[in-house]
């Protein structure tokens, strides 16, 4: 055949698609409103252009993108909220009042945002530049329009494809931008509080960035949380770079309001020698996902990534973690459990990539779901890519009722069924709070377990 | 003498298999039933159908207990209204600290009788004076209940349980399985200490060894889902000389 007549080459990718359901279509329009008033100069504007495009191209992503199998967002996501304006200056005092905190009886600092904004004025900022830590708002950082602002948009390359980043690249408002000083130690954990105040559903696109200096060690608990009722849809991105030799706890409780949707992403750079213990407690929101992007970028690492998730009624909580060893001597664990009652749906899944560097990496990744009904459900998905020999990787996945004959041990002593559940579930999601390795923080967070199962008690 | 446990014509089947075929049983209050019989007998499924274990189905015959049916009651109940089961195989239960699962366990019972709920020290106090009887330490008390326990350990850890809630009716299922002679020795020690006029106890066991300890008044041989022989305490010795043999021959 003549090269003249040969018809013109395909695409690589599959052919592109436009924005098309109602819930794209109404992104779009917002963007087009919100472009011109987000914080941010030329470059900043340029970088969200770029991020929307990835939208525009992709559209939601949905069952057929690999990593939101589970979670076909362009499917659960039928309306799209608009973007929240800064609420009043009184609004961080209501929406204290409001919302009880499991952390109230936890000494800690506090950085506090409404619907994705930033309040200086309640937050301890000057208690903690006493301490070494220097905190900024996003919404400032971005108006500089300087390096800084694009380095606060810019998306590690594990995450470049992901268009919930992309989404909040592109709508980001504000958020904190937290530095904290090589070899300080905190005295007391930093709690990064996201509360809502607005009645009508609205859409917060949060942007936060915590840099750790070289051996310093901090505790950190990140919450979300929102009114019952009200379809708000949270957006969160969270990028965390630990530098050499510091160690870092982080803990993140997602107790969102009922109607929420909230996608919560945290990106994680670990430098050489860095621990980063993680746990992740998720209790809220109609739809969550609650992503990691985990990067090495030196050696021996040591990375805790646990997760406690109770979830009901017709709830649907996605946990997914991508883990690139590059460089070798990582020490990784991986523990996520799951309960899961009523219709809800629980999702993880977790890859482990070791890069031929990454040699002596030594990963283990685990998720245990335990099905409180029938028709609960649990889709589980872990995944190990491995390019080095000389590794120990291995992972597992369990999923069940509770045990028969623990519970029937418990009755035959006296303890009621709803009793001895509770103890069961209590004991099961224990070992991944725990695992954090930080007793107050800990115990704290139990008590969102507890009120779980008291709410579940008064269902049942 | 008050009656304290009547079983009659019990009939047991587990997945549709019959197990016991037409048991009678009296305890009495005050008295000490040992119940021997080779492996497949029924022991166990005799202590689990008096304990409530689900799976466990009750074709035919009534077990009255205190004078009211003990097969109607649910299994939280049955301990609430003083029947033990000290299990041959005691369950692990990771995450759930023994101490927490005492205080649950004694609680639940004393609400389920109308008595108000322990204070923690009183608690505390009521612990300690039954565990070091057992030798139960304060470690083993910290632990997740019987994680990481030896067999012994596991033991002395349901004897204990045992005298701290103080049934009216302990049964006993292989006690003495897995335990060396001076845990043996403890763990008969125990129950000979809990025997009283208001209680019965059922020992189930497959060797005499452990009836030297613990004096039976009356013994029972089971033997393919019936009570063959009963006896007094001789009818033990006996069987420890002669074997089962003579008795399932005779119940065939």
């Amino acid at each position: 055949m003549p090269a003249s007549r040969a018809p013109p080459p395909e695409p690589m990718s599959a052919e592109p698609r436009t924005i098309r359901t109602e819930a794209e279509q109404a992104i779009a329009r917002h963007f087009e409103d919100v472009i011109g008033s987000l914080p941010g100069g030329e470059r900043v504007r340029d970088l969200r252009e770029a991020a929307f495009d990835k939208v525009r191209r992709a559209g939601l992503p949905h069952r057929r993108i690999e990593e939101w199998k589970y979670t076909d967002l362009r499917a659960l996501m039928k309306q799209a909220a608009p973007p929240a304006r800064r609420p009043l200056d009184t609004a961080p005092a209501h929406a204290l009042k409001d919302t009880h905190s499991p952390l109230e009886a936890l000494d800690r600092y506090r950085l506090i945002l409404v619907d994705g904004h930033f309040f200086e004025a309640v937050s301890d900022r000057a208690a903690l530049q006493r301490v070494g830590v220097e905190v900024l708002s996003t919404a400032a950082l971005l108006d500089g329009d300087k390096d800084s602002a694009a380095d606060l948009l810019a998306t590690p390359e594990a995450a470049a494809g992901d268009i919930a980043v992309a989404l909040n690249a592109a709508f980001a408002t504000d958020g904190v931008v937290v530095t904290v000083s090589a070899g300080a130690s905190l005295d007391k954990p930093l709690e990064i509080l996201h509360l809502s105040t607005a009645t009508v559903p609205h859409a917060v696109a949060v942007r936060n960035a915590i840099r750790i200096g070289a051996g310093a060690a901090v505790k950190i608990v990140e919450t979300y949380q929102g009114p019952a009722d009200i379809a708000h849809q949270v957006n969160a991105v969270t990028a965390i770079t630990a530098e050499r030799g510091a160690v870092v706890g982080y803990a993140r409780l997602q107790a969102e309001g009922d109607q929420t949707l909230h996608l919560g992403t945290t990106m994680v750079t670990l430098g050489e020698g860095a621990r980063f213990d993680h746990l992740t407690v998720t209790a809220g929101a109609a739809v969550s996902r609650s992503q990691m992007f985990l990067t090495t970028g030196g050696e021996r690492t040591w990375l805790g990534i646990h997760g406690a998730g109770m979830i009901g009624g017709r709830q649907h909580a996605d946990t997914t973690l991508l883990i690139d060893h590059a460089l070798p001597g990582a020490n990784t664990r991986v523990l996520i459990k799951n309960v899961i009652d009523d219709e809800a749906k629980g999702v993880f899944q977790g890859k482990i990539i070791v890069e031929p560097d990454a040699q002596k990496t030594d990963a283990k990744m685990m998720s245990k779901a335990l099905l409180l009904s029938d028709t609960a459900e649990f889709a589980a998905k872990p995944e190990l890519e491995i390019f080095a020999d000389d590794v120990q990787c291995g992972h597992g996945a369990t999923s069940g009722r509770i045990d028969a004959e623990q519970l029937f041990y418990l009755m035959a002593r006296g303890v009621p069924q709803a009793e001895a559940e509770r103890l069961l579930i209590e004991a099961f999601l224990a070992d991944a709070i725990d695992a954090l390795g930080d007793e107050a923080i800990g115990t704290a967070l139990k008590r969102t377990v507890s009120a779980w199962l008291n709410r579940r008690g008064t269902r049942a | 003498m008050t009656v304290l446990l009547e079983i009659r014509n019990l009939h047991v089947a587990v997945e549709d298999r019959e197990i016991l075929k037409g048991v009678d049983l009296t305890v009495n209050a005050g008295e000490t039933h040992a119940i021997m019989g080779p492996n497949g007998s029924g022991k166990s499924t005799l202590a689990y159908v008096l304990a409530g274990k689900p799976g466990y189905e009750v074709t035919e015959g009534s077990v009255t207990y205190k004078g009211e049916n003990l097969l109607e009651m649910p299994t939280d109940e049955r301990a609430a209204a003083g029947v033990f089961l000290a299990f041959q195989y005691p369950i692990e239960i990771p995450g759930v600290a023994t101490m927490t699962f005492l205080k649950a366990a004694l609680n639940a019972q004393r609400k389920h009788q109308g008595l108000a709920e322990l204070s923690t020290p009183d608690f505390v106090r009521r612990v300690r004076e039954v565990s070091e009887k057992f030798n139960v330490t304060q470690e083993m008390l910290r632990r997740p209940l019987n994680v990481g326990f030896s067999g012994g350990e596991k033991k002395r850890n349901e004897i204990m349980q045992m005298a701290l809630l103080e049934p009216s009716l302990c049964v006993m299922d292989e006690t003495d399985s897995g335990l060396d002679i001076d845990a043996l020795r403890v763990v008969a020690d125990g129950v000979t200490a809990m025997k009283s006029p208001d209680r019965g106890i059922i020992v189930i066991t497959h060797y005499q060894r452990l009836l030297n300890h613990i004096v039976p008044d009356v013994v029972h041989v089971l033997s393919a889902g019936r009570i063959v022989k009963t006896g007094g305490k001789e009818l033990a010795l006996q069987l420890e000389e002669t074997g089962y043999a003579g008795f399932t021959g005779a119940a065939a």
